[in-house]
């Protein structure tokens, strides 16, 4: 009988410091941000979309070798001595000519690996997360502004690094 | 009504209309009136539900839609609804899933013609106001039941059982709590219920009866179980059963069990503000003349919903054995002890 | 509930996507009215080839996978791989590192603590907790951001050391929070714990006695809300938390009996606290260092196996690694803990009510990513 009226008593306290601590909340201010008017600043380190700087890349591959989920394709062929030497901004030569760099940002995990891996620091990852489009292919990024000197044969004397 | 009645008679020519005509207009135009003023009522507390519960929750609710804190959301959700394929499924019984969303509407809408809002601003005074409403609203039950059986699902069927066992056991102690306000007054009406509270603060029945505090605490429970509200809201537990009698619904079917329940809850808030809290009275003599009765009565009924809203996102919700306990346990005991003290409150 | 006759037994099927099976979980319950005579649990919906796939991936390109096993706690998922390589590999890494890593085990198993406290509030009706829990869990996750670019995924322990040190000033940020956040799980305790409905609701629920969940091998705070004191951080000590001082929370049945859903529930709750204790003594030992130090150039560990048992908040969460001495993995298996709790479900769930079977789940915490792999 008694843990009758005391379950009851104890019902009713609960239920009012509940709804106590509840409508606290009702006067202290939102944390929500309004979208599109309001945007959050991204710190510096933000791991979105990847980004690759090809006047510095010396096609050296090392980022298709780190991605664990292969979406880095680079091709290169050798330079001819007679060619002018090419630099990276940091002084490296660039021994190899790029032709095909190509990410595929919907095979991406945004592990940042690849960045690492990359010696003249020429790949990063930025904090641009708006990049939606309405073609899946328009996903795959194209990098590479050199075209083969050669054309089908230097690929095929070249196996693509990747 | 009687006020549309005599409005009718200036226009020239009303009396050459038949007699059945001059029966019929006053009541149809009422209840387009009233199914206007729900409609709105309805619409604005969607609106202060989703707002409510976004700031208990730190967040902002509808900010965007019409402009100044998303206003509009309501609307714009209806006209949403209303644009949506009416899917039937082609399994359930077609007759009953049509017309158990109406039926369960009916059961809320037709208790307001005796509501008292103003004065005279009612459709019509029933000598028997309160039984009237406690009998009809037992009506959505029936509507629930079809919706679930028709439905022909696992979860709907659960989900409607749940529903009308939790609906008709605590018609009880709301009933009973009402019995004691009764008792005190003398009368079932609910005009002079009203009447009986006038006067001063210490008039309203909340204060004027410590007996009669009791039942308001007894019926504002019960009639949150009556609404399916939180922490009642099994029936249509959405974590449990999806969405409980009204899975299959879309559309503007849908639309109308959203309709019915908020229309449930101002109701029983309306009930309640005219039992206990003193319908449209207000004691205090230079506001009393400014404000008019509709707006009082208003301002109660939604001081009312904002507690019944507050409630449903504080608690968790109940099991469904321990919601029939405290039915049969706890409020039924204590609402016949209220009766008894009322009845003696009254002779003394 | 007792029954004094048995009517027809209906199958009914939670199927995959259900609003509070934490994930594609399905689950045919038999019913007989409202009691469940039986619950099966199905899995595999989610099951995404881990252990076969990173025999394909070097060393260093396993870390992001394991995150996505437990999203919810995916810096404990990284830890226990990275401590099982440099196990085999005889690494010891320095004191930073060390402390580091437990400061950024202890921030996300407060945030996965926090997800399954919002969650179960959700499962069981109130819908407010979760909106407060994931109100402090962005706090958190904005220092993971800050300190390695991911919100949820991070890859950031590498065999050897971690991707980057945090940003000066951190450490006094991370102490702020633990201050402002210890307030906040009374006002939960408040909202929630100590809710006469809630306790109601799980308090004589799905109680698991410690035989039953010792003998289908259930670790975590699963094992301890029945009253078993066992955490791997105490009995086989790893990464230094054996200097560090924190109390291993067990249920106490102070509602109902021991092993109920209350009960688990509440270690949960009290261990956010312990993990604020553990922080706050790991910032006060940090020293300076670089976390780069021993991570190796190309990591190729010598033939042999190794296991490493780490304590996940979701349980023991074990490694086994089996290398052959070349830059791939040969073998990697993982003893996920909501996989064993899982298989304790269908005893413990046997004479509940349905609405009861929510709140069984609710309190088991799993997450699917975890089951499936």
């Amino acid at each position: 009988m008694v843990t009758y009226f005391r379950n009851i008593g104890l019902g009713i306290w609960t239920i009012i410091s509940s709804m106590a601590v509840a409508s606290r909340h009702l006067f202290t201010p939102s944390v929500t941000l309004q979208y599109p008017k309001e945007r959050w600043q991204m710190p510096e380190r933000s791991r979105m979309r990847l980004s690759n700087k090809i006047e510095d890349c010396i096609g050296c591959g090392q980022c298709a070798r780190a991605c664990p989920t292969s979406c880095i394709l680079v091709k290169t062929e050798k330079r001819d001595k007679d060619e002018p030497p090419v630099f990276a901004s940091d002084g490296t030569a660039k021994k190899l000519r790029t032709y095909v760099f190509d990410i595929d940002m919907t095979l991406c995990c945004y592990c940042g690996l690849c960045t690492f891996a990359c010696p003249t620091r020429c790949l990063t990852m930025t904090g641009d997360y708006e990049y939606s489009v309405y073609n899946k292919d328009d996903h795959i990024y194209h990098f590479a502004v050199e075209t083969p000197k050669a054309g089908a044969e230097a690929e095929k004397q070249n196996p693509a690094k990747d | 009504m009687e006020s549309i009645a005599k409005l009718l008679q200036a226009i020239p020519e009303y009396d050459a209309l038949p007699e059945l005509l001059q029966f019929l207009i006053p009541i149809v135009t009422s209840c387009v009136i009233i199914f206007a003023l729900l409609a709105l009522c309805v619409l604005f507390m969607v609106w202060l539900e989703r707002k409510v519960s976004a700031h208990i929750q730190d967040r902002l609710g509808p900010m965007v839609v019409g402009g100044w804190h998303g206003w509009a959301q309501t609307l714009a959700d209806a006209l949403k609804l209303f644009l949506k394929e009416d899917i039937v499924p082609a399994s359930v019984d077609k007759v009953l899933f049509k017309m158990a969303p109406f039926i369960v509407f009916l059961g809320a809408f037709a208790a307001y013609v005796v509501l008292p809002f103003g004065a005279s601003s009612f459709v019509t005074d029933l000598n028997i106001g309160i039984l009237y409403i406690v009998a009809i609203s037992s009506l959505s039950v029936i509507g629930i039941i079809m919706a679930g059986w028709a439905s022909n699902n696992k979860y709907s069927l659960y989900g409607s059982m749940r529903a009308a066992a939790q609906i008709i056991s605590y018609e009880i102690p709301a009933a009973l709590s009402i019995m004691a306000v009764v008792i005190s007054v003398g009368s079932l009406s609910m005009i002079e219920i009203v009447e009986a509270q006038k006067g001063s603060f210490l008039n309203w029945f909340i204060i004027k009866n410590p007996f009669i505090f009791l039942a308001f605490i007894i019926y504002f429970i019960a009639s949150l179980a009556e609404v399916n509200r939180t922490p009642f809201d099994l029936p249509e537990a959405e974590s449990e059963l999806v969405a409980g009698y009204h899975t299959e619904y879309s559309g503007m079917r849908f639309a109308f069990f959203f309709l019915a329940e908020y229309a449930n809850m101002f109701l029983v808030a309306s009930v309640a503000t005219t039992l206990f809290l003193g319908g449209w009275t207000l004691p205090i003599p230079l506001l009393s003349e400014i404000i008019p009765g509709p707006i009082i009565f208003l301002a109660k009924a939604l001081l009312l919903i904002f507690i019944q809203m507050w409630m449903r996102w504080s608690l968790p919700r109940l099991r469904v054995d321990q919601l029939i306990y405290v039915n049969w346990k706890v409020l039924m005991p204590i609402s016949f002890v209220l009766i008894l003290g009322a009845g003696w409150m009254a002779i003394r | 509930m007792e029954v004094d006759y048995s009517g027809d037994i209906m199958t009914l099927n939670m199927g995959p996507q259900h609003p509070s099976t934490h994930g594609v979980l399905r689950l045919v319950l038999k019913t007989d009215g409202e009691i469940v005579a039986d619950a099966v649990p199905h899995i595999g919906y989610l099951h995404r080839c881990f252990e076969k796939h990173v025999e394909d991936v070097d060393y260093a390109g396993v870390v992001p996978f394991t995150d996505r096993m437990d999203y919810c706690a995916a810096m404990n998922m990284e830890q226990g791989y990275v401590l099982a390589v440099e196990k085999l590999m005889g690494i010891e890494v320095n004191d930073r590192v060390r402390y580091l890593r437990i400061i950024m085990a202890e921030l996300s198993r407060i945030a996965s603590h926090l997800i399954a406290a919002g969650t179960y509030g959700n499962d069981i009706g109130s819908f407010t907790p979760f909106l407060w829990c994931f109100r402090d869990r962005e706090k958190i996750l904005d220092f993971f951001e800050e300190t390695c670019g991911a919100r949820l995924l991070y890859n950031y322990h590498w065999v050897g050391g971690l991707m980057h040190d945090i940003k000066p000033g951190m450490e006094q940020k991370i102490v702020e929070f633990v201050d402002y956040f210890e307030p906040q799980v009374d006002n939960l305790n408040r909202l929630l714990s100590d809710n006469y409905i809630f306790i109601q609701r799980t308090a004589n629920v799905g109680i698991m006695s410690p035989e039953t969940a010792i003998s289908y091998g259930v670790t975590g705070p699963n094992l301890r809300g029945s009253g078993v004191q066992f955490d791997v951080r105490k009995d086989e000590p790893y990464l230094g938390y054996e200097e560090l001082e924190f109390e291993v929370q067990v249920g106490k049945g102070e509602h109902g009996p021991v092993g109920s859903c209350w009960d688990r529930y509440m270690v949960r709750i009290r261990e956010v606290k312990e993990s604020c204790k553990i922080i706050r003594q790991a910032v006060a030992r940090l020293t300076p260092g670089d976390v780069r130090e021993k991570v190796p150039k190309r990591i190729k560990p010598p033939a042999g196996e190794v296991y490493m048992r780490t304590e996940a908040p979701r349980g023991e969460l074990g490694y086994y690694i089996v290398s052959d001495g070349s830059l791939k993995p040969y073998r990697l298996k993982v003893k996920s803990p909501c996989f064993t709790v899982m298989s304790a479900f269908r005893e413990v769930s046997r004479g509940a009510m349905i609405a009861d079977i929510i709140s069984i789940l609710g309190s088991f915490d799993i997450v699917l990513g975890e089951i499936d792999r």
